[in-house]
């Protein structure tokens, strides 16, 4: 049996270790686009501050680990895909044939059709090559204009702090991260990086950029023009699918698959920031990209690729955690409420501090907080068990701080070792 | 066969000494919000329940962490976080159903229980029977490891 991956990303990693421990036999091919050994995109805002270096935004340590867990890796890049024929083309003009396929390409930043975007003075941060162009760009004392405040946006506000840039965010949602934390949430966290010293503007976006020898103006549409040395684009990412054209595969916003995350084509599966999978909290599809979700579909297709669909997914919770300049701001599930649902909430505004529960009966379906880093894992752990809360819900609508407390109370009766 | 850090609420009396000795293991200092045992208190105190990592084959922080920082002691079974590797992207933090793995601000890396290489501390501070040392087929823990996998609502195998 050949299992093919296409992609050298966490889902990747996570899928050709897994297939290894399933099927110890069979080969398994992971191809990577990137020059460097298989890293995490998650770790480079912390190379970008100096915390580590290269090697440790690696997703695994040893020099030699994908041969001793005799994964052969190849370098190139998936152009098109033959599923009738079992085949993948690469760049390079090499065929590979695969008896099955797992497609964990993940997700390219999004451009936006601004003029003046291909000025070099403009920076996404994706790639590791993204992170060193910006290390050389972020000069103490450079202005720096950061457009988009969305995920990864955030969790890079710090190493411009750090590297003592003038800081400028402009976000065209009406607040900070809007596809990961409500209003309130998303307001603390700007007024947190005012505090900070970073001049942020929403709900306007960026309409061009004018560049001169000496600087870039960047031109707003809310009347306002910001003078800089450097832009960063952050402005979210999307599926990298656009090889699929032409392949059958069906895709949306991103590949779509089943509950054993196998395509529309057989024999291949998706898996990661690619796919588009079954969603925890509402049933449907969507894409989740984060690393919790890749790493559980890059096992879960493993063992459906292994097992031939014998292990249905439940869907993933949408989640994410993140830091910004040391404000800790975390999003699980139905955050946004739903239907028929209700709510409990502590708003402490002076102590940057925040959370929101939301309800569905006596059951926790989402949840928003800012300013908390303690046992916030019980919020998936609540959510996905849907454990009926009981009397807790009303305490819990009543002081939402007691969420720990909450989690063994209604798991003590079970964990009493009797 | 490893042996299991083993929770009995009903003998737990809430005197916290575990949570002292814990965090001086860890920090080197008596300071209970650095402990990774954690003793809820309910009905005033009636009944005192200990939580920490049981170190669950699932083990979602381990498989979730983009950097390899934490890895089996194969001599415990612990699941240990390096902190020279360990970044703080805290995704584990939100990975485990548990809540058992934490962000700690001070050192900029996650921290939990890691058996203390095979002593625990809090075991040796525990005046009553609530917390115990012992192998892991003894009575409990298979029903405990069962509710680890229940409670992150995967088939068992997957993560």
């Amino acid at each position: 049996m050949h299992y093919v991956i296409a992609g050298a990303g966490p889902a990747a990693v996570a899928a050709a270790e897994h297939l290894k421990e399933l099927d110890p036999s069979a080969k398994v091919t992971m191809i990577g686009a990137q020059q460097q050994p298989p890293y995490s995109r998650m770790a480079i805002p912390y190379y970008l501050t100096g915390k580590v270096k290269e090697e440790g935004t690696y997703l695994r340590r040893a020099a030699n680990h994908y041969e001793e867990k005799g994964i052969e890796f190849v370098h190139g890049e998936v152009v098109s895909l033959d599923g009738p024929g079992h085949t993948v083309s690469l760049a390079d003009g090499q065929t590979i044939g695969y008896d099955k396929l797992l497609l964990a390409t993940g997700a390219e930043p999004i451009i936006p059709p601004v003029p003046g975007m291909d000025d070099p003075r403009v920076q996404q941060c994706w790639h590791l090559e993204d992170a060193e162009r910006i290390i050389e760009l972020a000069k103490p004392g450079a202005r720096a204009v950061q457009v988009g405040a969305g995920f990864i946006g955030c969790i890079i506000l710090e190493s411009w702090v750090l590297r003592e840039v003038n800081l400028t965010v402009v976000e065209m949602g009406p607040r900070m991260v809007p596809r990961m934390l409500g209003e309130k949430a998303g307001g603390l966290l700007q007024k947190w990086c005012e505090s900070k010293g970073v001049t942020v503007h929403t709900n306007t976006r960026v309409q061009s950029i004018e560049s001169t020898p000496e600087e870039l103006k960047v031109v707003l549409e809310n009347g306002e023009t910001c003078a800089a040395d450097v832009v960063i684009v952050s402005t979210g990412v999307k599926p990298r699918i656009a090889y699929l054209d032409g392949s059958g595969i069906t895709v949306d916003q991103g590949i779509v698959v089943d509950q054993h995350m196998q395509t529309s084509v057989a024999d291949v599966y998706a898996a990661g920031d690619c796919a588009q999978g079954l969603d925890f909290s509402t049933g449907e599809t969507a894409v989740h990209a984060v690393q919790p979700t890749a790493t559980e579909h890059g096992r879960v297709a493993a063992a459906n690729m292994v097992g031939n669909n014998s292990l249905p997914y439940k869907g993933s919770l949408n989640m994410n955690i993140l830091d910004t300049l040391g404000l800790v701001t975390c999003s699980f599930g139905a955050w946004e409420g739903v239907e028929g649902g209700d709510s409990g909430e502590m708003f402490n505004e002076g102590n940057y501090q925040y959370i929101n529960l939301q309800f569905k009966d006596d059951v926790l379906v989402g949840a928003n907080s800012v300013g908390y880093h303690e046992h916030l894992g019980v919020l998936r752990g609540l959510i996905e068990t849907q454990v009926p809360l009981g009397a807790w819900k009303e305490r819990l609508k009543k002081n939402p701080v007691q969420l720990a407390d909450a989690y063994v109370g209604v798991n003590q009766s079970e964990l009493k070792v009797s | 066969m490893h042996k299991a850090l083993v929770m009995e609420a009903d003998a737990c009396t809430g005197c916290h000494q575990c949570e002292m000795m814990c965090s001086y293991g860890k920090v080197g200092a008596f300071n209970i919000s650095k402990s990774v045992m954690d003793i809820t208190a309910f009905d005033g105190g009636a009944l005192n329940v200990p939580s920490t990592c049981t170190q669950c084959e699932g083990a979602w922080c381990m498989v979730v962490c983009p950097v390899q920082a934490i890895t089996v002691n194969p001599a415990t079974g612990a699941k240990e976080v390096s902190a020279e590797v360990c970044v703080g992207c805290k995704v584990c933090t939100i990975a485990c159903p548990f809540g058992a793995i934490n962000y700690d601000p001070d050192s900029g890396v996650v921290t939990k229980c890691d058996l203390c290489g095979g002593a625990p501390m809090c075991v040796e501070a525990c005046p009553t029977t609530a917390l115990a040392y012992m192998a892991e087929d003894s009575t409990g823990y298979e029903k405990m490891r069962r509710h680890a996998v229940m409670s992150a609502g995967l088939p068992e195998g997957t993560a």
